[in-house]
């Protein structure tokens, strides 16, 4: 909890247990004490008592300008700092416009609680105005949802809402609220303990499993570390590193991992798959141990050859969901439980690998094969924008992404020194993410740098929330790498569709400057080099937001690329 | 490929939208449901699920991690992979004229079914058994006509361990 937010929930008049209020008053009532001290939102018919509550509570709420900015701002939030982001949709519509970010929120693991209003239950099933069966439409995107029938219950679920969104592994809750529940008047009280019995998060490795991880060490010669999201929602990063600096293993981030492990350290390897460095996929090919560390072996690494994944290497796989072990990949040793007290309990079994030769092939392939691109004079290259901002920030900015070539340049790109620096839809691949997470996590870091890079597609998606930046001045810096196309899909168009480029062009779009200025937010553009270098300079200068207009070339590719289908010894490394 | 069946046992809390939750993840991860059956079970405030799926073993083991995962599902038992007795209840509606009443009733006694209602043109058989059994039976009275015909679906349960002693 952060020092405003405690001193918030100390000048709380004291709570009177069993004073008689409304379920809407007893719904602020239970955020305030389960340490949210801000909410994102959009109010309507069915929460109008929720918003009438809020007029006299001590609960910050940001008021932004579509459902799916809300849920996505409490997404920024959550992943910038750990907590549980909350957010509050109305019925019906608004409760629709929360589903791709709950999705998004699912497939990464980040912990929600998203509240809706619903119609009176009176008029539940009759298709009232505004209804719609939420609970339903969000079972198979939310860690678990709750309708609530009667007002009693309503701390209890609050409660483990909260519970079940931060625990094990985390993920999205819905509560879903009809009026007449909030509006019921009953005695409050607040449940100190929670226990829910399907539930049981794994929590600690056996002695066993551990000291079976320290025995297969013992074996490597070519070991490494696939360290993946899990690290950051375990909060491991100092545990990761103090393992990989005495074992001398070294480390692979996946893009959900990226920030798990200083991104410069003589140990990292970067980011691996599809659109990840030659040699973490090589390292990846020659392994004899392979330790996954909070990942999950997506389609996107193992490119869905999973029988011919790490083909040499003894899988070892820590993931606190037992589902994980075994699902995507053949694993030797599987151990379930928090990835924080594996390499805790593990780190004084573990000694020094005899990995020296391996480190050096590994540090000469880097060195051999480091990202790279082609920079031609007077032209601006998306790749160059990525780097400008990385060496304005020297690594040490929170970076929001949208989803395409922007975001794997983010990926290769900007060198992250710190954990939770990265925000960006992996899972879903959610366009329109980008910006409106900047929102939450700026939120959340006040005195942090964010950079919201957006493609020129998905900033169009959400940019509606320039009036939130501008009406809470959010000093949040937007870089719209302007390529006018979709650059992705133009990509896979270019490389698997004989250049048919259907649908792509977006050379219509708005004056991003103008955009900018009409929502009183200060717009820069920039065409070449210099131009980028003076207005990342004046923008970080700027107390306030800004937009930059990175006008790019508009025909570049990702590379190196594995294509779908291919494993990862089919790596091209660039245009021929 | 030939799909090995598969039954499991999935006990839930006895809540509303539970069965939509559990039929859905079938559903989310590619499995189809051949029967599935509901009810009360010994705990007051629980339910009991018997769903018979199909799919290798690996792919099972993963859907029974993902059931588990539910907050409403209170644990899931891989019932077919040791020992157990499974039932299920026919109903069946068969074109039978008063003279081939008798006929009928020499298939329905070696297989302990019962008639359990007679019109002019038809009769309703009630059959109890495995699988197997009720489609057996079903396999002799096609000849005859089938009208209507409708099961409940498997319910199962794991046999005793019986190599212990009743006196101990």
């Amino acid at each position: 909890m952060s020092v405003e937010a405690a001193e918030l929930t100390r000048s709380l008049p004291a709570i009177e247990y069993g004073e008689e209020m409304t379920g809407a008053d007893m719904l602020l009532r239970c955020l305030l004490l389960e340490g949210v001290e801000c909410v994102f939102g959009y109010p309507g018919g069915a929460v109008l008592p929720i918003y009438d509550s809020l007029y006299s509570s001590y609960l910050k709420h940001i008021l932004t300008r579509h459902e799916q900015g809300a849920i996505h701002a409490a997404d920024g939030y959550a992943r910038a700092t750990g907590k549980t982001g909350v957010c509050i949709a109305t019925s019906g519509p608004g409760a629709t416009n929360l589903v791709t970010g709950i999705a998004t929120a699912l497939m990464d693991s980040i912990p929600l609680v998203c509240i809706t209003g619903n119609v009176a239950q009176s008029l539940i099933g009759t298709d009232a105005f505004q209804e719609a069966n939420i609970t339903g439409i969000t079972m198979p995107i939310t860690k678990h949802n709750y309708f609530v029938r009667d007002v009693r219950d309503l701390p209890r679920i609050v409660k483990e809402a909260f519970y079940i969104a931060s625990t094990g592994r985390p993920g999205p809750v819905l509560i879903d609220i009809p009026k007449d529940v909030c509006n019921a008047v009953t005695p409050f009280t607040y449940p100190d303990s929670v226990s829910v019995r399907g539930y049981q998060p794994t929590l600690e490795p056996t002695d066993q499993d551990v000291e079976a991880l320290a025995v297969a060490l013992t074996q490597a010669k070519k070991p490494v570390i696939l360290a993946g999201g899990g690290i950051l929602a375990a909060d491991a990063t100092q545990d990761l590193l103090a393992f990989a600096e005495k074992t001398q293993i070294p480390v692979i981030s996946t893009f959900m991992g990226l920030g798990n492990f200083p991104g410069q350290h003589e140990l990292a390897l970067g980011m691996p798959g599809m659109h990840g460095s030659y040699t973490a996929n090589q390292a990846i090919l020659q392994a004899d141990l392979l330790i996954g560390l909070g990942a999950r072996f997506d389609d996107r690494i193992t490119m869905g050859r999973t029988k011919e994944f790490a083909p040499n290497a003894t899988i070892v796989h820590v993931d606190i969901d037992p589902a994980e072990l075994g699902k995507n990949v053949e694993t030797a040793l599987r151990i379930a439980g928090d990835v924080k007290s594996t390499l805790k309990k593990a780190l004084p079994l573990v000694s020094r690998c005899d990995s020296e030769a391996w480190l050096q092939q590994l540090k000469d392939s880097q060195q051999q094969f480091p990202y790279s691109y082609q920079k031609i004079e007077n032209i601006l290259k998306p790749q160059e924008v990525i780097e400008l901002l990385h060496q304005a920030t020297e690594g040490e900015a929170i970076v929001t992404t949208d989803v395409g070539q922007h975001q794997m340049w983010v990926a290769q790109y900007y060198k992250f020194k710190h954990p939770r620096s990265l925000v960006s839809s992996g899972g879903l691949g959610t366009m329109g993410f980008g910006f409106p997470a900047a929102i939450g996590a700026q939120i959340a870091h006040p005195n942090r740098t964010v950079f919201a890079v957006a493609g020129d597609g998905g900033f169009q998606m959400t940019n509606q929330e320039l009036a939130v930046v501008k009406q809470f001045n959010l000093p949040v810096k937007i870089a719209i790498v302007n390529n006018q196309v979709l650059g992705m899909v133009r990509q896979w168009q270019e490389l698997f569709y004989e250049n048919r480029y259907s649908e792509i062009d977006l050379s219509c779009s708005p004056d991003f400057v103008k955009l900018a200025e009409a929502y009183g937010v200060k717009g820069l553009r920039a065409t070449n080099r210099e131009e980028a270098e003076a207005i990342i300079k004046e923008a970080l200068e700027h107390d306030g937001p800004v937009v930059m207009d990175f006008r790019v070339a508009n025909h570049e590719n990702v590379y190196p690329m594995v294509a779908s289908g291919n494993t990862l010894d089919q790596m091209v490394l660039g245009e021929e | 490929m030939m799909m090995e069946r598969h039954t499991l046992a999935i006990l839930v809390n006895d809540q509303p939208g539970v069965l939509t939750r559990v039929a859905n993840l079938f559903g989310q991860r590619n499995f189809n449901i051949d029967s599935i059956t509901v009810g009360p079970c010994e705990e007051e405030g629980l339910s009991r699920m018997i769903v018979t799926t199909g799919g290798d073993e690996t792919r099972v083991d993963q859907l029974r991690k993902q059931l588990i995962k539910l907050i409403d599902v209170i644990d899931v038992i891989h019932l077919s992979k040791d020992p157990m007795v499974a039932r299920e209840i026919l109903l069946v509606k068969v074109k039978a004229s008063p003279s081939q009443r008798t006929e009928l009733n020499g298939i329905v006694e070696p297989f302990r079914a019962s008639v359990i209602d007679i019109g002019p043109e038809s009769l309703i058989i009630q059959a109890t058994g495995d699988t197997a059994k009720v489609d057996a039976l079903l396999t002799l009275l096609a000849p005859y006509g089938i009208e209507e015909l409708t099961r409940t679906g498997t319910v199962a349960m794991a046999r005793s361990i019986v190599n212990t002693p009743i006196h101990s």
